[in-house]
């Protein structure tokens, strides 16, 4: 393949010249001599052009040295926080899948502050290649310590050599990374001669095409010298890489699945047509469904009604308000639900507060004039019965508790809801018992016009049918136990 | 019509509704409560219109995330609360810079610290006064009920784009995981394609997004900007409810579920022929300070209170709001305790007694 030979003149993925650059040179990068990042730019750039993905490219500049890689690359960029790039990369690539993700990063970003980052995007194998510039040391910042420095390596914040006993050993993070099952492609190259170079090379090469044929994550690991924090001659660079660096990360291929995996698809296109969104976001009305201009007619709805429902968790209470809160809501009705919170669940207790209202509800927040109390055990009472204003109706059941006393011209029903519940099939069905009873107290009591005391059944099977629509037998359980709950309460009365 | 427009939401999902009819096209979060249901029901949603959602690593994953969204020219979100949002400031700070917009969900919790899952309003410094490194503001709407938490989703999206910057819609607790009717609106055509998106080429080049700027002059236009932006919108944005403030004595100041619990405190006590009142920020950057001002100056005003979860955040802005010129109290609770109305309506009474002195 042509791509071994050695290219003259610069790529066309490169500015020319470095206009982005600000200061009098625009031919030059801002790399200080020696270093690696200068090769590994123009070699990242030929096989971008090599492969004529310039136009969707995203490259993600990490902070560190190759902060400032856009000043080179003709390509969509980002300079992002220090060691977020593959996240960043990860929400470049999913919001918009067309994109090649390159993700450029140096020791301290990748293998320090952004370790956790670059191995959850390793885990999903997110569609994105990462270059990683291991040279031992945080470069911009003056040479101190990274997380590949040597053992005995003396950087500005181990001037004494690090210590593997306080400061532990290098990250082969190639290695680590080859413990996950997701990514494609890891590899670790060198660019200390020509024929590292011409390796490296095809390294890259291979990266940015299973970039291109969007096959998964590509790790490309390159040891790099640094020779103004290393204080070192290119000679003695050359020889630090290849015969202490190696010690620990040993020059070649970890992982290579590229021709075994297939060729990536872009995924479907997202739905922004109104009508499809409406389709997919907004429930069908069900049969039997008012208009939105529709009002229940009995006197009673003119003003706000406040309802407590309480008991031990597990009885439905809070699936009592919330069928109960659809229902009004079916109904056009401006409806709160306010389940129970804090340490008094722990108890097992459980509670909530409906409001329904054809105004504004203010308070959602029911501890008074609650015009009806649904108690299904003894400590609901004693906690809330207090709450029931004079002219309240009391819910109770009978199995729980004795009949309580009453004040003023509040109303007390009592119901065996779990026995009937029971007695059709599924005690899940407590709350329908109770919503039945409710039917009949409301009708009589509240009182209901014959119009609403109708439309309350009808309301009551719109909201089930909705929640339970896809259950035919859960639904005719729950209509069983309503009309059971009914004619117990009708008997009563 | 087939479709019911009225739906029973928890204001958690409202706000994901909102961002979906928005035309939201990413969702990337950490599970935290009491947001949980933000994520949840983005995880329901999104996949079902083809769009992304994401479950991040971390808190400052997922703010990343929104960062790299939004850059590739999407609508995106995230929600959080409480020290979750602590950890995504650093990302903050770069959406500002970058000057991107995006939708943060704030479902406040109790703090400091760890704290606990019960509501507390002790976000609003963070939120408000920048929060990250740097000299930037956030837009901050304060919804009161699940109808308002998908529609300042919406409406949060529509300022974010227009000034380019973040926006987080900035629920308590009780608003969050309160079930409440909501109306939802239908979604517009879709025709969000910003102009300045990461690699979108212009005469050749390519376009790039950064926050950094290493020429001294440079970083301070950039910050120059920035601010007449936000005069800008300090100006043309704000956004609030009055309720009988016009001729109010004190002025109650709250937002969030305490500003419903105000409301039912303004109409007990004025049956009592109390003239009290209420203003109530729906957005608290920018923040009210205009009708604030308006009432001290008509001269109606005797005092204000300045009712919130917290140890008094809020009451910072209320007292340059007033410049001072009548006394501004504190009524709070704190550590997860919503106060109560009665609470409330004796706290009026004291302050009625204290300037009848």
């Amino acid at each position: 393949m042509s791509m071994e030979k050695v290219k003259f003149g610069r790529s066309k993925v490169f500015f020319d010249p470095f206009n982005r650059r600000p200061g009098p040179i625009k031919k030059n990068m801002h790399y200080c001599p020696g270093c690696g990042h200068g090769i590994l730019h123009k070699l990242i750039a030929e096989a971008i052009e090599h492969y004529g993905i310039q136009q969707d490219v995203a490259f993600i500049a990490p902070v560190g040295c190759a902060v400032f890689a856009y000043y080179y690359f003709n390509t969509g960029a980002i300079s992002v926080p220090h060691g977020r790039a593959p996240a960043v990369g990860t929400g470049v690539g999913r919001a918009n899948p067309e994109k090649f993700v390159i993700s450029y990063q140096g020791d301290g970003d990748l293998a320090a502050i952004g370790f956790n980052e670059f191995i959850q995007a390793a885990n999903r194998g997110e569609k994105m290649t990462i270059f990683f510039v291991n040279n031992t040391n945080y470069g911009m910042t003056g040479g101190q310590m990274a997380p590949t420095t040597l053992p005995g390596q003396k950087t500005t914040t181990t001037p004494f050599g690090r210590n593997p006993l306080t400061e532990g050993y290098p990250i082969n993070v190639s290695s680590l990374i080859n413990t996950l099952t997701s990514p494609v492609y890891i590899e670790r190259v060198a660019l200390t001669s020509t024929a590292r170079i011409a390796a490296a090379k095809k390294a890259v090469y291979k990266g940015i095409e299973n970039l291109r044929d969007r096959k998964g994550f590509s790790f490309i690991e390159v040891l790099a010298p640094c020779p103004i924090n290393l204080r070192m001659t290119t000679e003695q660079l050359n020889d630090f890489i290849e015969n202490k660096m190696t010690e620990f990360f040993p020059i070649g291929c970890v992982r290579d699945r590229s021709a075994e995996t297939a060729v990536g698809e872009l995924p479907p296109a997202t739905i922004h047509e109104p009508a499809e969104v409406m389709a997919k976001l907004f429930p069908l009305r069900q049969e039997g469904g008012v208009a939105d201009d529709f009002r229940n007619d009995s006197e009673i709805f003119n003003r706000e009604l406040r309802i407590r429902m309480s008991g031990f968790g597990g009885q439905g209470i809070l699936s009592l308000g919330h069928n109960f809160a659809n229902m009004a809501r079916l109904r056009n009705f401006n409806v709160s639900w306010m389940p129970s919170y804090g340490p008094e669940q722990r108890g097992g207790a459980a509670s909530c507060a409906v409001i329904l209202s054809r105004g504004v509800i203010s308070n959602p927040m029911v501890d008074n004039n609650c015009d009806l109390l649904i108690a299904l055990t003894q400590m609901a009472l004693d906690k809330f019965g207090h709450q029931l204003s004079d002219n309240g109706i009391l819910i109770y059941d009978r199995s729980a508790m004795s009949k309580p006393e009453v004040k003023g011209n509040q109303k007390v029903f009592g119901l065996d809801a779990l026995a009937i519940a029971n007695s059709v099939g599924n005690p899940k069905c407590a709350n329908s018992v109770i919503l039945g009873a409710l039917a009949v107290i409301l009708k009589k009591y509240a009182p209901l016009t014959e119009g609403d005391a109708a439309d309350y059944d009808k309301v009551y099977r719109e909201a089930l049918t909705e929640s339970f629509g896809s259950k035919p037998k859960v639904l005719e359980q729950n209509f069983a136990a309503f009309e059971a709950g009914k004619a117990a309460m009708a008997a009563e009365l | 019509m087939k479709y019911n427009k009225r739906l029973l939401l928890k204001g958690n999902e409202a706000a994901v509704y909102g961002a979906l009819i928005a035309g939201c096209d990413c969702y990337f979060g950490y599970p935290i409560t009491p947001a949980s249901e933000v994520a949840q029901t983005a995880a329901q949603l999104f996949p079902q219109l083809n769009r992304t959602f994401l479950q991040a690593e971390s808190e400052i994953g997922a703010i990343n995330m929104v960062i790299g969204g939004a850059a590739a020219g999407k609508r995106v979100m995230t929600g959080s609360s409480g020290l979750g949002i602590s950890l995504k400031q650093e990302g903050m700070s770069y959406l500002a810079a970058y000057e991107m917009p995006a939708l943060i969900i704030d479902v406040t919790r109790g703090g400091p610290g760890l704290g606990n899952i019960g509501p507390e309003q002790a976000d609003y410094f963070q939120l408000v006064k920048g929060g990250g490194h740097g000299s930037y503001h956030c837009l901050v709407f304060t919804p009161n009920s699940a109808q308002e938490m998908c529609d300042m989703s919406i409406k949060a999206f529509e300022l974010a784009e227009k000034y380019r910057m973040p926006a987080y819609v900035m629920a308590d607790g009780v608003i969050g995981q309160m079930m409440e009717s909501v109306l939802l609106p239908e979604p517009k055509e879709f025709d969000y394609d910003p102009e300045w998106k990461m690699g979108r080429y212009v005469n050749g080049e390519a376009q790039v997004i950064t926050s950094i700027y290493m020429e001294y002059n440079d970083l301070e236009a950039l910050n120059n900007r920035l601010q007449a932006k936000y005069r800008e919108i300090e100006k043309n944005e704000q956004s609030y409810e009055e309720y009988m403030a016009d001729d109010a004595e004190v002025l109650i100041v709250a937002y969030g579920i305490c500003s419903r619990i105000a409301r039912g405190v303004v109409d007990t006590m004025r049956a009592d022929g109390v003239k009290v009142g209420l203003v109530r920020p729906k957005m608290v950057y920018p923040f009210p300070v205009d009708p604030l001002k308006k009432h001290v100056e008509n001269g109606t005003v005797k005092a204000v209170m300045s009712l919130e979860m917290s140890a008094g955040q809020m009451i910072e802005d209320v007292r340059l709001a007033v410049e001072c010129k009548v006394p501004v109290y504190l009524q709070n609770r704190m550590g997860g305790n919503i106060p109560s109305g009665a609470e409330v309506v004796e706290g009026v009474r004291t302050i009625l007694k204290e300037i009848a002195k």
